[in-house]
């Protein structure tokens, strides 16, 4: 006899539709899953076995077989263990009427029966609204996340057991409420005010905050680079409820979004031995990166000049695009990727820095060092900030301003810039057409003129100025440009060369 | 080619063509000691250098150079963006005259008015250590670009470290003209492509090679003596005890210019060269104005290190530096000033020539004072 169930398989962060078709028959007993099914969907078989026979249903001694259509595409992950548990008791009669012909089934078994969380409840439910689909069976532990999706059904189920009753119609499950995504900073964030002193580093991170500039930190170790940077989510203004729904997709499709840990502005901070798949996605089929992972928050290269060249030069396109394709044999996948880039360095490999005079680095060293921070993706750095060692002073001092009074600040001057650019764009994204048409007061314009003939400034440092001081402007709620925002930018600006 | 390029007699160019075509086989004669051997050999005549360089193929290499027609010359020049002047010619400087091995002629890149009266005086030869240390970095750009604004031609090598450092600094304020081993079209070493360009736009670059030719061993003391000889000072920044730096020194001394060190610390390896040229009698070289009094006279030429005045909240910022604070929050912290005050206040100082900026976002001060009862001009520590 044959039976049928949807399900679906997670490519990247979106899922695509399966269906399971079980044959059961006469012959020696087997069971075979067929359709390019990856380990973890193979070793199905066990689980749904011990499942089905500790739920107390009969495992029918046949000839089994599951097909995963469409047969092309890959299959991956232990999420289609519920559906072809279904089918399969659809198939040997063991469910009422049609079965669950009509609702789509993810999850995980144990041995037991019972379900277990899976990754990309939301995508998949999301998938199954898009599908027609009326309801979307998850566990339980994914309900409220699938929840999410608006517009669908959906089932949360402890186990195997209860699928009798659904069938049948004679029983339905609590409707979850769904995740409440938190666009404010959960509790017990790190706040700002642990930034003591270092007034020049504070108003960097506000600056980079509010125009959505990068951000390059320079200075010794222990001077507080990681401290700082690990702050910039909490002064990020509130994610807007579109964002926090593309945060919290690919937060679930990594497995990160049941146990609460992923809500606001996600900051990542992956270590500098990374690779370039690990920073931008790969593998086959492809899985989200860092870059991916930070979307909407902050991503923080510590050590930069540590990181792998081929990795940094990933970077670059992903960076100017927000979204990063990655073509595979079996078809491209986009991924957005539209995150703050905060870097860190030592000023040279032994940290000191070439003017402390206990520094031994020899200076064609320190030209290596740093010429990694001077290639491409150097040119996407908007600020620098020279970070020192805070004095003892500083450290016993008074806390700082506290996240939620800078953050409103920000956030305001978010909004000018909304309003100026068209919602969602800052000023870092403008273009150089928009960069020049900013209102400047006469004397800004002449400061500029002078440093730019002064300094030989290139074409691009004369719009990251511009930029950079747009931003400052904004955040003192200034239409025109006036001469201190600009004396301001020109400070903060990243210097090309000595 | 139009009259009004500079131009030399096909002999002496065919010298500079010739030096190239021996480049490797003089690299095998002066392997073991090339910066004592090549100042001598150059001055042989062509038949004799052929001789001693390459016997072999001697009258190979002659046939060659002398096939060479005057218009081929003039179009391999035209072709690399090159010039000429010989020791025939009146362009050629009063200083290499003085030199028993001066080059025949020069192939150059650039602004023939460099050269045009361009007397030993008017000239100083920075040179120093590729493996410079922060110190002499600084100190040489200082000098450059104080010097080249005193109206001094800065001649160095556009080597690493020093050299670069001195032309950098030159090249924002006056003139310099940068001496290759090389052809003048060859932009040697590569990182310092765009210096190079720089320089070919608005000052000079010579050498005794032809376009095109590859940098030899020997042809860096070899255009050591070239710059020895243009200057009427040569000021060593830093160099170890045995340094190409310290060559072109000696040379100096030989042709009886001026000789001038920077001190350094008596226990820096790096200083080790220009301390012990303090010791054997050279001139101290402090500052851009040490220089000035040594090749001018005492007096003669005062340093005009008198900036735009400054605002009282400047000035306390300027002091800041002054006092060791380095970056933007150090500066911050030190006056208690919010953090975009004193970004302000920092680029307003670097703007008026008070301050540098490096790409670390470290803050050095110039020798510019403010314009009354200012600080010392001293640079920070």
């Amino acid at each position: 006899m044959l039976a049928t169930a949807r399900t679906y398989t997670l490519d990247g962060i979106i899922a695509r539709p399966v269906r399971v078709e079980v044959d059961v028959h006469r012959g020696l007993p087997a069971f075979a899953i067929v359709g390019l099914p990856d380990t973890a969907v193979r070793e199905a078989r066990e689980r749904v076995r011990a499942a089905l026979v500790n739920c107390g249903f009969d495992f029918p001694l046949q000839r089994i077989v599951v097909n995963l259509a469409p047969a092309s595409l890959r299959k991956a992950g232990p999420g289609m263990d519920l559906a072809i548990a279904a089918a399969l008791l659809s198939a040997s009669g063991q469910l009422p009427g049609t079965g669950l012909a009509d609702v789509a089934l993810a999850g995980e078994l144990a041995l037991d029966g019972a379900t277990r969380p899976i990754h990309g409840a939301l995508a998949i439910a999301e998938a199954a609204r898009e599908g027609g689909v009326e309801a979307v069976v998850v566990p339980t532990e994914n309900g409220a996340e699938a929840a999410l999706a608006e517009g669908i059904e959906v089932l949360p189920l402890d186990g195997v057991s209860e699928l009798p009753a659904l069938a049948a119609g004679e029983w339905r499950p609590e409707p979850p409420q769904p995740l409440a995504l938190r666009s404010e900073p959960p509790p017990g964030t790190p706040d700002l005010a642990d930034l003591r002193g270092q007034p020049h580093l504070r108003h960097s991170l506000e600056v980079a905050a509010a125009g959505g500039h990068s951000l390059l930190m320079i200075g010794p170790p222990g001077a507080g680079k990681s401290l700082a940077a690990s702050r910039l989510p909490s002064i990020l203004p509130p994610l807007a409820s579109a964002e926090a729904l593309e945060v919290a997709r690919i937060a679930s499709a990594c497995g990160r979004l049941t146990d609460g840990t992923a809500s606001g502005r996600p900051f990542r901070a992956p270590h500098h031995t990374i690779s370039a798949a690990g920073l931008v996605g790969g593998g086959s089929p492809p899985r989200p990166g860092e870059i991916t992972l930070a979307h909407r928050g902050v991503l923080f290269l510590d050590e930069l000049c540590e990181f792998p060249r081929d990795a940094l030069e990933a970077l670059r396109a992903p960076l100017e695009a927000g979204q990063v394709s990655l073509a595979r044999a079996s078809g491209g996948r986009t991924l957005p990727c539209r995150f703050m880039l905060v870097a860190a360095s030592n000023p040279c490999p032994c940290g000191r820095g070439e003017s402390d005079p206990d520094c031994a680095c020899p200076h064609i060293a320190v030209q290596r060092y740093r010429g990694r921070l001077s290639g491409a993706l150097a040119d996407r750095i908007d600020i620098l900030a020279a970070v020192r060692q805070p004095s003892a002073e500083d450290i016993g001092g008074p806390p700082g301003e506290p996240s939620a009074a800078v953050r409103e600040r920000v956030a305001a001057a978010r909004e000018r810039q909304a309003r100026r650019l068209g919602a969602g764009r800052t000023n870092a994204e403008m273009t150089p057409g928009e960069a020049r048409e900013c209102l400047l007061s006469a004397e800004a314009g002449a400061l500029l003129a002078e440093f730019y003939a002064r300094q030989r400034l290139s074409g691009r440092a004369h719009d990251r100025a511009l930029r950079l001081a747009r931003t400052i402007a904004d955040l003192a709620e200034k239409e025109t440009i006036g001469a201190e925002e600009m004396a301001q930018a020109l400070q903060l600006r990243r210097r090309d060369r000595d | 080619m139009t009259d009004r390029a500079p131009r030399a007699c096909p002999d002496c160019l065919r010298r500079s063509w010739l030096l190239a075509l021996l480049g490797p086989y003089v690299e095998k004669l002066a392997t073991s000691a090339p910066g004592s051997r090549s100042p001598e050999l150059l001055r042989l005549a062509n038949e004799d250098l052929v001789a001693v360089a390459a016997p072999k193929v001697a009258g190979q290499l002659l046939a060659r150079i002398e096939a060479l027609g005057e218009e081929e010359l003039e179009q391999q020049l035209a072709a690399a963006g090159c010039w000429a002047c010989c020791r025939h010619t009146d362009l050629y400087p009063v200083g290499l005259r003085d030199a028993a091995d001066a080059p025949w002629a020069l192939i150059a890149r650039g602004d023939p008015g460099l050269l045009e009266g361009l007397e030993p005086f008017g000239a100083v030869t920075i040179v120093g250590a590729r493996r410079a240390t922060s110190y002499g970095r600084e100190i040489g750009r200082d000098l450059g670009r104080e010097l080249a604004a005193a109206g001094l031609v800065v001649v160095s090598g556009l080597a690493f470290g020093i050299d670069a450092c001195a032309h950098r600094g030159a090249v924002d304020t006056g003139r310099t003209i940068a001496v290759l081993g090389c052809g003048p079209d060859v932009a040697y070493p590569t990182a310092h492509r765009s210096l190079w360009r720089r320089i070919c736009e608005t000052d000079l670059v010579i050498s005794e090679q032809p376009p095109g030719a590859a940098p030899w061993r020997w042809t860096f003391p070899a255009r050591n003596r070239i710059m020895a000889a243009l200057a009427g000072m040569t000021v060593v920044v830093e160099a170890a005890a045995r340094s190409g730096s310290l060559i072109t020194a000696d040379l100096a001394a030989d042709l009886g210019r001026d000789l001038g060190a920077v001190p350094g610390p008596v226990n820096s390896r790096a200083s080790a060269g220009p301390n012990n040229l303090l010791a054997g009698g050279a001139c101290v070289v402090r500052d851009a104005q040490d220089v000035l009094d040594a090749l001018l006279g005492p007096g003669a030429r005062r340093l005009d290190r008198h900036g735009p005045a400054l605002d009282p909240t400047l000035a306390e910022t300027l002091a800041a530096v002054e006092s060791g604070a380095a970056t933007c929050d150090a500066v911050a912290t030190a006056l208690h000033l919010p953090g975009p005050a004193a970004a302000a206040a920092l680029a307003r100082l670097e703007l008026l020539g008070y301050l540098t900026c490096s790409t670390m976002g470290v803050y050095t001060r110039t020798m510019q004072t403010p314009p009354s009862g200012g600080p010392p001009a001293t640079s920070a520590p």
